[in-house]
């Protein structure tokens, strides 16, 4: 049966693939950042991931407002790397599950009344090619497969809060209805505080990011609550993005084993990485 | 809630990318999204005028992209920052140079603004 092992929250700064791409690790600016993701990929690992579903938001990748999805499930096999103007990073295709995704697909739509856009062809964008190498191994190929799922964070009316709390606990319920052993962990990409347009480009709010760490782990559903307005006035109007966290959170049980975080405020955006273990009623832990 | 915005549109220094706004915008994001492929990045390089016109810019859309006012296609042509990073793309300029501009500020004020700079961001 399907396993719901984890969760993790993490940014997409693109500026972090391309410090990754140019093997900037070791650079003082950049060590705290990618030190970060050390003990995360480790533990990772340790648990015996197979699968992750990422809830992200695409970036003018793959995706246009001439027909834009609220909700869009990937469904394919393999999904190639996005050209997001400055070329394609040097990265594998992404390696999905078709059979896990459809599956995904029929209870999420079906079962739990998400109705998805169903996507057989898509194209992966920063939101989670910045993360996913550094959570996974990727050479030769990646350790993992996985199912995107992407979200419109970018033109209003965007989905609620709420929603996407709604769309985690969906997520759960499907996960665990698969009849092979797979072990999941679910992603939720995006934030932390930043504002990329305006007088106000370059606001940055680390108070808030760090409530918003805490109450992602402890008092999550208080987060389910804060309207759109809120989340754009206290971490900026692209950081509305961090509530496709909520996808992941509401995945899981409401309490969690804490395993790591992480938090680097360098230059435009507050980065943040959370791990939390799924924690089951009947789990001796 | 604003009727021409379809929101409250109250935050400072703040354009909410609305449905009216992207309405308004469609065109110019449109032109700016096609840079994701090599081959119209190559076909922009070469005839920027036929190109922009190919997508039905409006002079004043094809006016603002040549003098890089992201400002102004921010604030009043409903361009999305993130179509339009790949307009800058095009011409060398990163989110820095296209965020201090609309601050008001030249990059060098802009980066004594940072905690730490990241030239990846440049």
């Amino acid at each position: 049966m399907g396993r719901l092992v984890a969760g993790i929250g993490s940014s997409h700064v693109p500026s972090i693939g391309r410090a990754f791409d140019q093997n900037q690790q070791e650079v003082p600016e950049w060590k705290p950042l990618f030190d970060g993701y050390k003990p995360a990929k480790a533990w990772l690992k340790d648990v015996g991931i197979t699968h992750t579903v990422v809830l992200y938001n695409d970036h003018g990748t793959d995706f246009f407002f001439d027909k834009y999805p609220t909700f869009a499930l990937g469904v394919a096999d393999e999904y190639p790397i996005g050209d997001e103007g400055w070329g394609v990073r040097p990265l594998p295709p992404v390696k999905g599950d078709a059979a896990f995704s459809w599956h995904l697909a029929n209870s999420l739509v079906v079962e739990s009344e998400f109705d998805l856009t169903i996507c057989q062809d898509m194209v992966m964008d920063h939101g989670i090619l910045v993360p996913l190498p550094l959570l996974f191994d990727h050479k030769p190929d990646w350790s993992v497969r996985t199912v995107p799922l992407q979200v419109n964070v970018l033109q209003h009316p965007l989905p609620t809060p709420h929603r996407l709390w709604k769309l985690g606990q969906a997520l759960r319920t499907a996960v665990e209805s698969y009849p092979d052993d797979v072990r999941v962990v679910v992603v939720g990409t995006g934030g932390l505080s930043h504002q990329l347009h305006g007088d106000r480009f370059g606001h940055m709010n680390s108070d808030w990011d760090n409530e918003f760490l805490d109450r992602i782990e402890d008092d999550p559903e208080s987060l389910v609550d804060i309207s759109h307005d809120e989340y754009m006035e206290r971490g900026g109007a692209e950081a509305v993005e961090m509530m496709v966290w909520l996808g992941m959170r509401g995945a899981l049980t409401p309490k969690v084993n804490k395993i790591h975080r992480n938090y680097y405020l360098p230059m435009l955006s507050g980065m943040g990485l959370t791990v939390l273990e799924d924690k089951p009623a009947n789990d001796a832990n | 809630m604003s009727r021409e915005t379809g929101h409250s549109d109250h935050i400072p220094g703040t354009c909410v990318f609305t449905g009216q706004r992207s309405q308004k915008g469609l065109k110019l994001n449109s032109f700016a999204f096609s840079l994701h492929k090599a081959e119209n990045r190559e076909a922009y390089r070469k005839d920027p005028e036929t190109y922009m016109n190919s997508y039905g810019l409006s002079a004043w859309e094809k006016q603002k992209v040549k003098e890089k006012d992201w400002k102004a296609l921010i604030e009043e042509g409903g361009g999305n920052i993130y179509m339009l990073l790949k307009v800058g793309a095009m011409t060398g300029d990163g989110l820095v140079p296209i965020g201090a501009q609309q601050r008001g500020e030249s990059v060098e004020e802009f980066m004594k603004t940072r905690n730490v700079p990241l030239r990846q961001n440049m």
